[in-house]
Order: structure tokens, then C-alpha cells, then sequence
């Protein structure tokens, strides 16, 4: 007798599971045109400039475009920006919008968030799951295309230096061995060369992103090419802080950084703008963080009913340094 | 024939035999294979060139490496050097602030604080953390690489939180010169270092300083009980660590005229550790040498500046340093000497029985 009763509240109960799953999907469906859209965003943390001005861009443009943003920062920890999703769903909000700190490890979460019908929206960087295809889990992926940064700061070399048969000699300084932003930047910046033979990277070494590396491999490179009878005509750095180290051992060497070398670096920060002005630097390449603008529509798309690309590419500039004071102000980062 | 291999012997035994060996090692290999290596030219009434560059680089670590050693000889170690390098740095930069004013169109020249008063302040802040990883070793008795280990997490934060997680570049130029300027034509760093050489050398050798810490790092406990007062020597030392990480910041700092709390001296505690063993010091304490922890600093920015000159790809490149390292230790390790050396006496007959004989 109790055997039929378990089996009956087992009945019961599975009913009302799929009742309550089923109440779900007609309170999502049911929210009134006119409310305002609820954004989840996680965000990794607040470990730079640039961090720091993607984070303030999104609240700025959640604001302008009359998103609600649940914003949570994650302090550099998946345990954190797990929780954080988490939470969101079970606020049922309307969109999930983070940057993962980590490529791997996002498979349960994501899953949860399918079930309970809630689109996600990856900013800045990708995922990988450790079975199936991560596509099906996000509806987009916003943020900076690394590749297209090193072939724009090639393509600009190519245009600005206008030779064609003389040799032209390239340093490189590259980002921490390893990175996605250092293999991509590299690969980007020698896909265009191919097209050109007398472009040539002599040298090439990393300078970990950071200024003291830079300057000190560039100390070295300007060096050694003097002791094997090369001329450095054009140093590219994957970054503009690595160029902004360099920009001195050149100086200390004797020589004038942005004439006797020409340098083309990426990300366009403010320190960047201020060397093109001082002459010093000849042309950054952004790698923006502001995409604030761009997540907020392509948000108000995806709730019109429209499918969005699988990959948005931020809006970026290259600015060589004769618009270097005109821009300067209007930096954010 | 006996007289030089008594000669070879007193040369061998002598400590700073090896790490100078390393140093000439690394420096051949250069002679060879790079180009221009040793040249050395004047360049705006300055020495200019790759050994002057490595002289230059190496200050900072050669100052680590000189708080390291004492506090090594104490059977301590300070794993905090490197987040003590990003405060540092931090300090002072904020104090002298990242201000560019133009007036007609030249820079002006603007500091929050007078620059010795930043400088200052960096030190004594830097002291402040020293002396606190000294009162954790010394009086609460806890590990030194615990103790330490502390500060090495917390410092980074510490940085972060003074510079608001930005790299703060400092326009005030007479700042430069602590990294980038010359004196009489060489970098003025390498005169920061022989002040703080010299000044802790005639400490150790005139006053019974030295003595003292030897005598902690063999046995505290004896020490004790022969009067010495060993926490305050311990405590001493982790505060010399400290001011000694703090001109390294200085250093790095000023070298390219920014602070940058994320990788300022980044794993730099790793290499003053590993400057102090190649200079033939023993982790466990005990007998030291400062020149050869200077000269094991040397050795590491030799080797960091061959492997840019000889453009080994970025991929490798810590995989060589380590092979580099790894072949150094071997030839100064005294028993894997003598497995090799026995083999190759034994071949020689005489020479090792005149060992035994001696024996």
C-alpha cells in the first residue's frame, strides 16, 4: 500500500515539475512589450586601464539605451562569474552578457542558462566546451578581432612606407608567449607582408606586453642588427606600452624614434596618443574596449526577434599620428 | 707539476672560483657567437654598448640579491622582493604624479612632492615591509617563506590599490636618472650599487655584524646562548631586504618612467634567490659571500641579454635559460664534481692518490 503511495507523490511530483518548467516559458514569453530589458553582466575584474573603461562603457551605454544592468564583478575568478550567472537566471533576466576569465570550464553553467531559455552574449573572449560545439550555447560573440589588428598595422605600414622594391627591415616586439592577442597579432601582421617580399622581420622576441621588457629587448635588438650590419627601418609592437619602452632605448641609443624607426603599434592608449604628438610614434592601431554601444544593440535586436552574426567585431580605428591631437581628448582609456 | 696543482687546488676552493667561471663561460660562449659583443663606444659622452647594458640591467637584481644573501646566510629567505619592487615603484610614482603640463608649448617640470621626498618615502615604506616580514620571522616565529609569502600575495594588491590599477607614467624628468642617467659616462646605477655594497661590506667586516650572522645561520640556538641577540640580527636582515628591494624599485621605476603594479619585479624573487646559490651561496645558511651573490646576479642578466642577442625564439627562450642554469648548478655542485673528476683521476693515477694522501 505505501509502495502505491510513493509511486503516486512520484507521479505527483513529476507533474508539477513539468507544470513549473511549463509556467516558465509562458512568464519569459508573456513579459509586455515596453519593459525595460533586463542585462546580466559579468564582468572578470578591473586588472587595467582598459578593463576598467570597458566596464564603464557598458554601464554608460546600459543607461543611454534604457537597459537595466545587474552588473557583478567577478575579481579574476570562474567561481565568481559562475555564481554570478547563476544568480541571473534565477532573477530570470532577459539576457546574459559575460567576458569568461577562462576559455574552459563553462559547460554546466551554460547548459542551465539554455534550459531556463536565456540567451548569452560572450564579450572580448571565447569559450571552448569540452563536448559539443560551444556555438550552440551563446547567441554571439563581441569583441576584438586580433587577427584584422595585426594586418591593419601592416597594411598601414605598407601604404605609409610606399616602397615597393627596397628591402624594409621589421622588428618585432611580441606579446606573452603564448596569448591568443600575441599569436593572432603576429599572424595578422605577416599574412599581409607575404604579399610584399622586401618587408622582412629580422628580429623578433617577446617583450611580455609590459614597458621594462620592451624597452630592454629593443636595447638589445638595436644592438645586435648594428653588430651584424642591419638597419632597423620599422619596429611593430603588439602593444603600445612594449612601444613606449622601446620608443626610449631607441632615444638612449641616439637615435630619433618615429624618423630614423618607424613604429606602428595596437591598442590606442592614451600614452600612445601622447607619444604621436611628441613624434615618437607613428601609428596605433585600437583594440577598443568600448563595445558598451554595440552590445546594447545588438541586445535590443535579439528582443525585435532578429538573429544576430555569430561574431560581432568591435569598431576599431587605426590612427597614424597626424590626427594624434584631434583624438587625444576624446580618449577614454 | 705539484705546485700547480696546489695552485689549482687554492683557486678551485676558493668560493668565488665558480661563480666567476660562470660568468666567464657565458661571457666566451659570447665572444664567439656575437657579433660586437665586447664593444664598447661612446655615445653622447656616455659608454654605450651590450656589457654596459648588462651592467645596467643587472643593478636592480644585484641589489636584490645583496638583501637576499643576508637574509639567506640568517637560513631564512624573502619571497616578497618582487611585490616589494611594484610598492616601491608605486610610491614613488604616485607621490611625483603623473602630471604633463605644457606652458608655450615646452613641458613644464611639475611634482605633487619634492623628488627626495618621494624617493624617501618609497624607502621608508619599503623598509616598513621589510622590517614587518622581520617581526613575523623574528618574533612570531613563523617560516620565512611563509612569512614572506604574506607580503609576495598582499604586495601586488598593495600596488594595485596605490596606483587605482593604472600604469602611472612620470613626466618629471630628473626622475629618469636614477635608471637611465650616467655619471662620468656609466650608468648611474652601478654607483647605487657599490654605495650599498660598500656601506653593508665595512659593516659586516669591521663591526662583528657579519660574524653574528654567519653564527645564526649554523645555529641559532647556539648563538642564542652565547649572547647573541639573534631576533634583532634576523629582524635586521629582513629589513636591509627590504630597503634593498626599495632602491631596486627605485631603479626599475625610474628606468622607464612608469610604475606599473602588475609587472613591476614580477618573479624578479625567483632570480635574486637563484643569484644568491650561483654565487655559491648555500640556502641553508651559514657561511656567505656578497660578491658572489653579485656576480651570480651578473651572470643571470648575461645570460637574459646573450639569449636577445643571439635572437632565440620566443618560444624557447626560458627553456635555454633553464638548461643554462641547470648546467652551472652541475659544475658547482661539489659531489657531481667529484663523480666527474674521479673518473678522470683515476685515469691520472697520481693525482688522486696525492688527493688521498693529503686526505
Amino acid at each position: 500500500m505505501f509502495k502505491g503511495i510513493r509511486i503516486a507523490v512520484a507521479l505527483v511530483s513529476a507533474a508539477m515539475l513539468i507544470l513549473v518548467a511549463g509556467c516558465g516559458g509562458s512568464e519569459q514569453g508573456a513579459a509586455k512589450p515596453g519593459d525595460k530589458i533586463v542585462l546580466g553582466f559579468s564582468q572578470i575584474g578591473a586588472e587595467s586601464e582598459w578593463r576598467t573603461a570597458n566596464s564603464e562603457s557598458i554601464k554608460a551605454s546600459a543607461k543611454e539605451a534604457g537597459i537595466d544592468l545587474k552588473f557583478s564583478d567577478a575579481q579574476q575568478k570562474q567561481e565568481n562569474q559562475i555564481k554570478a550567472i547563476r544568480s541571473f537566471i534565477q532573477q530570470k533576466v532577459d539576457v546574459i552578457a559575460f567576458s569568461p576569465v577562462v576559455e574552459t570550464g563553462w559547460d554546466a553553467v551554460l547548459q542551465e542558462a539554455k534550459a531556463a531559455g536565456i540567451p548569452v552574449i560572450l564579450t572580448d573572449r571565447a569559450i571552448k566546451m569540452s563536448s559539443g560545439n560551444a556555438e550552440d550555447y551563446y547567441v554571439t560573440f563581441m569583441g576584438s578581432d586580433f587577427v584584422e589588428e595585426g594586418r591593419r598595422a601592416a597594411n598601414w605600414l605598407v601604404g605609409f612606407m610606399k616602397k615597393d622594391n627596397e628591402p624594409v627591415n621589421i622588428v618585432e616586439l611580441q606579446g606573452t608567449v603564448g596569448s591568443a592577442p600575441a599569436i593572432d597579432r603576429k599572424n595578422g601582421f605577416e599574412e599581409i607582408l607575404k604579399g610584399h617580399s622586401n618587408y622582412k622581420v629580422i628580429k623578433s622576441q617577446t617583450g611580455d606586453f609590459t614597458r621594462a621588457k620592451g624597452k630592454e629587448v629593443m636595447e638589445s635588438f638595436l644592438k645586435s642588427a648594428k653588430a651584424e650590419g642591419q638597419k632597423i627601418d620599422v619596429l611593430f609592437a603588439h602593444n603600445d606600452d612594449m612601444a613606449i619602452g622601446a620608443i626610449q632605448a631607441i632615444e638612449e641609443a641616439g637615435l630619433k624614434p618615429g624618423k630614423d624607426i618607424i613604429i606602428v603599434s595596437i591598442d590606442g592608449v592614451k600614452g600612445a596618443f601622447e607619444a604621436m604628438i611628441a613624434g615618437k610614434l607613428n601609428c596605433t592601431v585600437e583594440c577598443s574596449p568600448l563595445l558598451g554601444a554595440q552590445l546594447m544593440e545588438a541586445i535590443k535586436d535579439l528582443k525585435a526577434g532578429k538573429t544576430l552574426n555569430k561574431r560581432i567585431v568591435t569598431k576599431e580605428g587605426v590612427f597614424p599620428a597626424d590626427v594624434a591631437a584631434k583624438e587625444l581628448p576624446n580618449r577614454k582609456y | 707539476m705539484e705546485i700547480w696543482i696546489k695552485l689549482w687546488r687554492i683557486v678551485t676552493n676558493s668560493r668565488l672560483f665558480w661563480p666567476l667561471a660562470a660568468l666567464a663561460v657565458v661571457l666566451l660562449f659570447n665572444f664567439f657567437y656575437t657579433k660586437d659583443f665586447f664593444v664598447v663606444e661612446i655615445k653622447d659622452g656616455h659608454f654605450y654598448g651590450v656589457l654596459i647594458d648588462i651592467v645596467n640591467r643587472a643593478a636592480p637584481l644585484m641589489l636584490l640579491a645583496i638583501g637576499m644573501t643576508l637574509v639567506v646566510a640568517t637560513k631564512g629567505i624573502d619571497i616578497s622582493v618582487g611585490s616589494v619592487i611594484a610598492i616601491s615603484g608605486a610610491v614613488a610614482a604616485s607621490l611625483i604624479g603623473g602630471n604633463l603640463e605644457y606652458v608655450d608649448g615646452t613641458q613644464k617640470l611639475v611634482t605633487l612632492v619634492p623628488m627626495p621626498v618621494a624617493i624617501v618615502a618609497a624607502l621608508a615604506v619599503t623598509t616598513l615591509l621589510g622590517m614587518w616580514n622581520g617581526l613575523l620571522v623574528a618574533r612570531v616565529g613563523i617560516q620565512p617563506i611563509v612569512a614572506t609569502l604574506i607580503l609576495l600575495v598582499a604586495g601586488r594588491g598593495i600596488a594595485q590599490l596605490i596606483t587605482q590599477g593604472q600604469i602611472i607614467t612620470i613626466y618629471y624628468t630628473p626622475f629618469k636618472f636614477i635608471g637611465a642617467g650616467y655619471l662620468a659616462g656609466v650608468p648611474f646605477t652601478l654607483f647605487i650599487v657599490l654605495l650599498v655594497f660598500a656601506v653593508i661590506l665595512y659593516l659586516l667586516n669591521k663591526t662583528a655584524l657579519g660574524l653574528f650572522i654567519e653564527a645564526i645561520g649554523i645555529n641559532s640556538v647556539a648563538s642564542r646562548f652565547s649572547g647573541i641577540h639573534v631576533s634583532k640580527y634576523i629582524f635586521l636582515a629582513y629589513a636591509f631586504s627590504g630597503f634593498c628591494a626599495g632602491v631596486a624599485g627605485l631603479i626599475i621605476c625610474s628606468n622607464v618612467s612608469s610604475a606599473d603594479g602588475n609587472n613591476a619585479g614580477l618573479f624578479m624573487e625567483l632570480d635574486a634567490i637563484l643569484a644568491v646559490a650561483l654565487g655559491g651561496n648555500s640556502l641553508d645558511g651559514g657561511k656567505f659571500s656578497l660578491l658572489g651573490s653579485v656576480i651570480g646576479a651578473l651572470v643571470i642578466q648575461s645570460i637574459t641579454t646573450s639569449i636577445y642577442a643571439t635572437g632565440v625564439p620566443p618560444e624557447i627562450t626560458l627553456v635555454v635559460k633553464a638548461i643554462v642554469v641547470i648546467c652551472i648548478c652541475l659544475m658547482q655542485s661539489t659531489s657531481f664534481r667529484t663523480i666527474i673528476f674521479a673518473r678522470w683521476g683515476q685515469k691520472r693515477g697520481s693525482v688522486s692518490e696525492s688527493t688521498t694522501v693529503k686526505l
